[in-house]
């Protein structure tokens, strides 16, 4: 092993190498699989048809996120709720049958432990720094938030980590992205990222693992971390990593995978061995002042297309990139905006807080904080706020939170994806827009013609309550 | 999956930038369970733009996309690869792809050929009249005009799919450094190797 100063990324890497090939292709453990139903079903149809079995099971675990209602899942008699898609139905009657049919263990769509995907892996602890950790879903890279070494796979690859426990891999190139400074009141992980993406573009971290270092990154919380390194994939970048320490240790700790005992004193030792070496060196670096990041909006159809809340809406004229003016063009159209529009000057009919981006306890905490006390604007016709787990929704309703919610006008939800990405019943109106706390602003993302607009939990809740998008420190500096 | 070393024929002058694999295949058509069918939905919002080259017939059945940077960006979907195999699409000729698009579409014998802009924008041309050719083993892109553009493609990946090679098959062969990796891993890092559920 080099004795070279390190960075996280390659420590993570040089743990897991089971073989390299002469090309620097390497075969990679994985240590942790999540499944969910859209991603999976051709993956157990292929094991089957080739008579291939799960290499270690317990390293997976099934739960059922993206088709599922919002809506109670168990009538009065604790009977299941009928699916009305028949396609939806199908998928998650699949994942409910293969994963034990293949000896993984299924959390079911009414059990408490039930969530996103990338809300269940942290927090039941599954999901551990330094482990590399895959999911048939872009947003894998959440988990990075915690140390962990993760991204989104296709579904062959799905396959291929079920019968090998393994993935063949380049290794990519490491993108610093450093923080200094002091965050603004109103301005929330959320934020921070969307002024990232906006600052590296869509494509800047293409082949490139994202390094978020930064003291606004030590003193964020986990949620925070998990929030940006969530959207570590809209920046390009298939994984984001934030180094482990106490924070993390302090979240691990007690959860029902977590390491207990010695084993537990042992994966600190080393988890604390994790961080980059002083004069480790990345492929490319950017550095952000945090005095720079404002509440920040997106105007577009690319998460690239941001602004602070206090801007208008861009000319395609003010970008010098002719197929940016041309994307900019075809955006503004799509999203029926006029150039000099005043952002806060945009009225939203939907408001729709959640998603793994955004639907951890603090995220709905910092949403009831906004509305508490307040009323949903009357043009705001569907609002609705949906925890990432079972878990988050019994922790919310145990602080009141849910009260507050109802109260102030807004839908309190049964956790899944919903409207992030609008596979279940849960979608924008075409035409009609939505502040949504999610991770894409795509064309049709939550509905054929909805138009997204992507703001923090606490900005989802400032344009429910103001019926348009709005600057959040106007409500709360004045409380 | 399929052997392939050529692909011949019209090709789509697309050329949009940072296409997301949303709406290569929107989210409603995600709820199959099988590989099959979904050529039907591919490209569904840009094929009801008026004008658009995919419905146009001059380009009907064509085996090559060309496009512009970052192909294929957003979501891990695979079925953004199904979909274009589905609708005939072989190969994606673009100045860039998005990672896990491209590894995705190799797993399927799709090939992506990263070339740049000034290339993309004379193929681009090209195809509106002409067919292309792109050659896996010379690894090149050739019109009916001499012109002649070279690409890089990782040697592991052009032997799979030169050979139509199954990457599981491949590697389940390896069973016995996997298990050493395993037996290795329980000793140093127990904590990872083995997850042990807390007693209620």
């Amino acid at each position: 092993m080099t004795t070279q100063p390190r960075t996280l990324y390659q420590k993570i890497w040089d743990a897991h190498v089971v073989d390299t090939r002469d090309d620097g292709t390497c075969l990679i453990y994985i240590d942790r699989h999540i499944v969910h139903e859209v991603t999976s079903p051709q993956a157990f149809a292929a094991l089957r048809a080739n008579g291939r079995k799960v290499r270690r099971p317990d390293l997976h675990i099934a739960v059922p996120d993206h088709n599922l209602p919002t809506t109670a899942r168990r009538d009065a008699s604790g009977n299941r709720v009928p699916i009305a898609d028949p396609q939806s139905a199908q998928q998650l009657d699949m994942l409910e049958k293969n994963a034990p049919e293949f000896g993984i263990r299924y959390i079911g769509d009414a059990d408490p432990e039930q969530g996103i995907v990338h809300v269940v892996g942290p927090e039941q602890g599954f999901s551990l720094p330094g482990a590399t950790i895959v999911c048939g879903d872009s947003h894998t890279a959440c988990n990075g938030g915690l140390g962990a070494l993760a991204f989104g796979i296709g579904t062959s690859e799905v396959e291929h980590v079920m019968a090998t426990q393994t993935l063949l891999l380049k290794q990519s190139k490491t993108f610093q992205v450093n923080v200094e400074g002091t965050l603004g009141a109103g301005v929330s992980p959320k934020d921070v990222i969307l002024h990232i993406i906006g600052q590296v573009g869509t494509a800047g971290g293409t082949g490139y693992v994202i390094e978020y270092t930064g003291n606004v990154f030590r003193e964020m919380s986990i949620e925070g971390r998990l929030t940006v390194s969530n959207m570590s994939i809209e920046a390009g970048a298939r994984a984001g990593l934030i180094a482990p320490d106490e924070t993390t240790f302090a979240y691990v700790k007690g959860r029902p995978y977590a390491p207990r005992g010695a084993d537990w004193d042992k994966a600190v030792a080393w988890w604390k061995s994790l961080a980059s070496d002083p004069g480790a060196t990345y492929d490319k670096s950017i550095h952000i002042r945090a005095e720079d990041i404002q509440p920040t909006v997106t105007w577009g159809t690319s998460p690239e297309d941001t602004a602070p809340i206090g801007a208008v809406v861009p000319s395609p004229d003010d970008f010098t990139d002719a197929s940016k003016r041309q994307a900019v063009a075809h955006s503004l159209e799509y999203m029926g905006l006029t150039p000099g529009t005043k952002l806060t000057d945009i009225e939203v009919q939907n408001v729709f807080i959640g998603s793994c981006t955004n639907s951890r306890i603090e995220d709905i905490r910092a949403a009831a904080q906004v509305l508490k006390g307040r009323k949903k604007a009357d043009n705001v016709t569907w609002a609705i706020v949906v925890p990432g787990s079972g878990l988050v929704k019994a922790q919310a309703e145990a602080e009141g939170l849910d009260k507050i919610i109802i109260e102030a006008g807004l839908e309190w939800r049964e956790p899944g994806c919903s409207a992030c990405l609008a596979m279940n019943p849960d979608k924008v109106p075409a035409g009609e827009r939505c502040a949504s706390t999610s991770n894409r602003n795509f064309t049709g993302r939550q509905g054929p013609g909805a138009r997204t607009h992507l703001v923090s939990p606490a900005m989802a809740a400032a344009a429910a309550v103001t019926g348009r998008l709005a600057d959040v420190r106007e409500l709360t500096e004045n409380a | 999956m399929n052997p392939i070393s050529q692909v011949s024929g019209r090709a789509y002058p697309f050329g949009r930038k940072n296409v997301d694999t949303d709406v290569i295949i929107p989210a409603q058509w995600l709820k199959t369970v099988t590989r099959e069918g979904l050529g039907q939905g591919c490209l569904e919002s840009v094929k009801a733009e008026p004008g658009n080259v995919f419905t146009d017939p001059t380009y009907e059945g064509a085996p090559i996309l060309i496009a512009g940077d970052n192909f294929g960006c957003g979501s891990s979907r695979e079925h953004a690869a199904w979909a274009l195999l589905d609708m005939g699409v072989t190969c994606v000729i673009a100045p860039s792809f998005s990672d896990i698009f491209s590894g995705n579409a190799f797993k399927n014998g799709i090939l992506t050929v990263a070339i740049p802009q000034e290339a993309i924008d004379r193929l681009m041309e090209v195809a509106t009249t002409d067919p292309i050719s792109v050659d896996l083993e010379t690894q090149t892109v050739t019109t009916p005009f001499q012109d002649r553009f070279t690409f890089e493609i990782d040697p592991f990946r052009k032997h799979c799919l030169l050979n139509g090679l199954d990457e599981v098959g491949l590697t389940l062969a390896q069973d016995a450094e996997i298990g050493t990796y395993e037996a290795k891993a329980r000793e140093e890092l127990p904590f990872l190797a083995s997850p042990k559920l807390a007693e209620a």
